[in-house]
């Protein structure tokens, strides 16, 4: 499978963006709403022009249609053709390329079975839930077997559960096939949870490219800054390994069980949104979890953020405002927290 | 079917007890369908029906697949488009019997004429149906089948033109009962056979039963060509609509 690679490639959104994705790697292209997510994948497939040059495996195809450039895209709105059934959606690239019968047969049987729709083959798109829609989409867009694979925010709109079911089966699909993939969203647990590599970008301008942790907890500019939020980072005076992955760390006198193998933690880091707060004593065993008292109330837009003490330790956290209004908080308010163990990153 | 039976139950009591003001213009519904009876068994009805059915068919068929073919060119071209679409905008408000004068001077009283009348009046508005139909296909639709190795003529059968037949369909359907309503009004002012012809003779003999017949078939005509192309639509594309 070829690499990606975007040299100076300026339209009239995206300006002078340098990125390149390696061969079978999954890049996260990350950042908010309007921020031109969408154009880089545009570009690539050549559907709107640009300037600059794309590269394919280090072969220049700026001269390339898209219907040559051999790219698969599941496009944020699917798009599935409604006046051809499942079977017929996900033949559609085999056809084009003239691949004889029984080819598409035993490949649309294999994508059926791989995506698990086997059940569905003869159902037109209007009569599809929108988990099964995206599959099929997907499964359309890897028929002709693409060589890339680029996905446009595929779980935006989907409940919480089919959303961690897709991302897991995605994942699985892009590491067997060994596809170089860009992937879109603005969700930045969807993004941690994908990528091999994060690209931050922000008013058409790329502000970062590293991996999740590097993003996340050492943003190199502002936006990036903004755009993720800053963690809680806690110093921490002594670790003891307590086996199975888990260490357990002192912070301002406080005990952390944090998920790291090996020994000395110098440092760990928290987002406020991964810090639970509860008036009550929530139910459930007394690992990170604690009683701290607000010392501030922080409004920000639709958050209200919540500093408050533990221990020795001032922590961040942040309520959606309904939520917020509902707890009855205030300051000097003694409130109890738990922080999600997944989500505490050692630094 | 219980209130056309009601309809022409009531038609045939007030007819026959006088209760229509001039009930000599006013022939009972038996009445017609005797008639209706005896034109068809000495071939009249049959030989004004068949001359007015060709016309129709040769004319509708040109007119359809004209409009079909330039909405496809127009619809799919940029370039086309923007070079017909004026001239289109301005003809296509014209009604089809506004064009009788002219075309009898060109083409003079013949066969020729009625089809021609048939012809424009079923081309404009199915070139516009269809140039709707392909203009409003969703573009990302066409975008996901460029992507997927697709060329653009293999985008405008695949995609766009089945896309597009609804629209294609709504201007068959409403264009094949109005060529019937045309095809009368040319056949009445200006040939001499058909059914348009064969109701002006019979009023200038003041045979209301006969004009009745005729309105009749005209009736059935309009309302089997346009079930005809309801159900060809249904067909088509009721699997996925």
């Amino acid at each position: 499978m070829p690499s990606i690679e975007l040299k100076n490639v300026s339209n009239f959104i995206c300006r002078d963006l340098n990125l390149s994705v390696e061969d079978k790697e999954l890049l996260v292209l990350l950042g908010p709403v309007g921020a031109g997510k969408t154009t880089i994948l545009n570009i690539i497939t050549g559907l709107i022009s640009y300037e600059g040059s794309i590269l394919f495996g280090g072969e220049p195809i700026d001269g390339l249609p898209p219907n040559q450039r051999g790219v698969g895209y599941l496009f944020q709105d699917l798009n599935l053709f409604p006046h051809m059934d499942v079977a017929a959606n996900i033949a559609y690239g085999l056809r084009v390329q003239g691949r004889s019968k029984t080819q598409v047969g035993r490949r649309i049987r294999e994508l059926l079975t791989m995506f698990r729709i086997e059940g569905i083959a003869h159902r037109y798109p209007k009569n599809l839930s929108g988990g099964e829609k995206k599959r099929v989409a997907l499964a359309r867009a890897l028929a002709p077997g693409p060589e890339i694979l680029l996905l446009d925010e595929p779980l935006d709109g989907l409940d919480l559960k089919t959303r961690k079911y897709l991302r897991m089966e995605f994942r699985r699909i892009q590491r067997r096939m060994g596809i170089t993939t860009i992937y879109v969203t603005h969700d930045q647990i969807e993004a941690e949870e994908m990528a091999d590599r994060i690209a931050v970008i922000h008013n058409g301008c790329l502000q970062q490219v590293g991996t999740p942790e590097d993003v996340f907890f050492h943003p190199r500019t502002e936006e990036v800054s903004d755009f993720i939020g800053q963690p809680n980072i806690l110093d921490c005076e002594s670790s003891r390994i307590l086996g199975g992955g888990l260490v357990e760390v002192k912070c301002g006198g406080v005990p952390i069980v944090v998920p790291h193998h090996g020994d000395s933690v110098r440092k760990i880091a928290i987002f406020p949104k991964d810090i639970y707060v509860s008036v009550e004593d929530p139910p459930g065993p007394d690992i990170n979890r604690f009683k701290g008292m607000i010392t501030e109330i922080i409004p920000a837009g639709p958050l209200t953020k919540l500093r408050i003490r533990v221990g020795r330790n001032e922590m961040i956290s942040e309520l959606r405002n309904d939520v917020f209004e509902t707890l009855d908080l205030d300051q000097g308010t003694k409130v109890f927290l738990i922080l999600k163990l997944r989500w505490i990153r050692v630094l | 079917m219980l209130p056309i039976a009601v309809f022409l139950l009531a038609w045939e009591l007030v007819a026959r007890l006088d209760l229509a003001p001039g009930h000599f213009f006013f022939p009972p519904f038996s009445t017609v369908v005797q008639e209706f009876y005896h034109l068809t068994l000495n071939g009249i009805l049959l030989d004004n029906f068949t001359s007015s059915l060709v016309r129709v068919l040769i004319g509708f068929s040109a007119g359809s697949i004209a409009g079909i073919t330039t909405g496809i060119l127009m619809g799919y071209q940029e370039k086309l488009h923007k070079a017909f679409h004026p001239i289109v905008s301005l003809l296509y408000p014209i009604p089809a019997l506004g064009w009788l004068p002219i075309l009898m001077l060109w083409i003079g009283i013949n066969e020729m004429l009625p089809i021609a009348i048939i012809f424009i009046c079923s081309f404009f508005p199915i070139l516009y149906n269809t140039v709707t139909g392909i203009k409003g296909v969703d573009q990302n639709v066409i975008r996901v089948a460029q992507t997927l190795g697709a060329s653009r003529v293999k985008v405008l059968k695949t995609i766009v033109l089945p896309l597009a037949l609804p629209n294609i369909f709504t201007g068959l359907r409403l264009e094949a009962g109005m060529a019937w309503r045309v095809i009368i009004a040319a056949e009445m002012v200006a040939i001499p056979t058909g059914i348009g012809a064969l109701l002006m003779r019979a009023e200038s003999l003041l045979r209301i039963d006969i004009i009745i017949v005729c309105l009749m078939v005209l009736a059935i005509m309009c309302f089997t060509f346009e079930k005809f192309f309801l159900y060809l639509e249904k067909k088509v594309t009721g699997k996925w609509r």
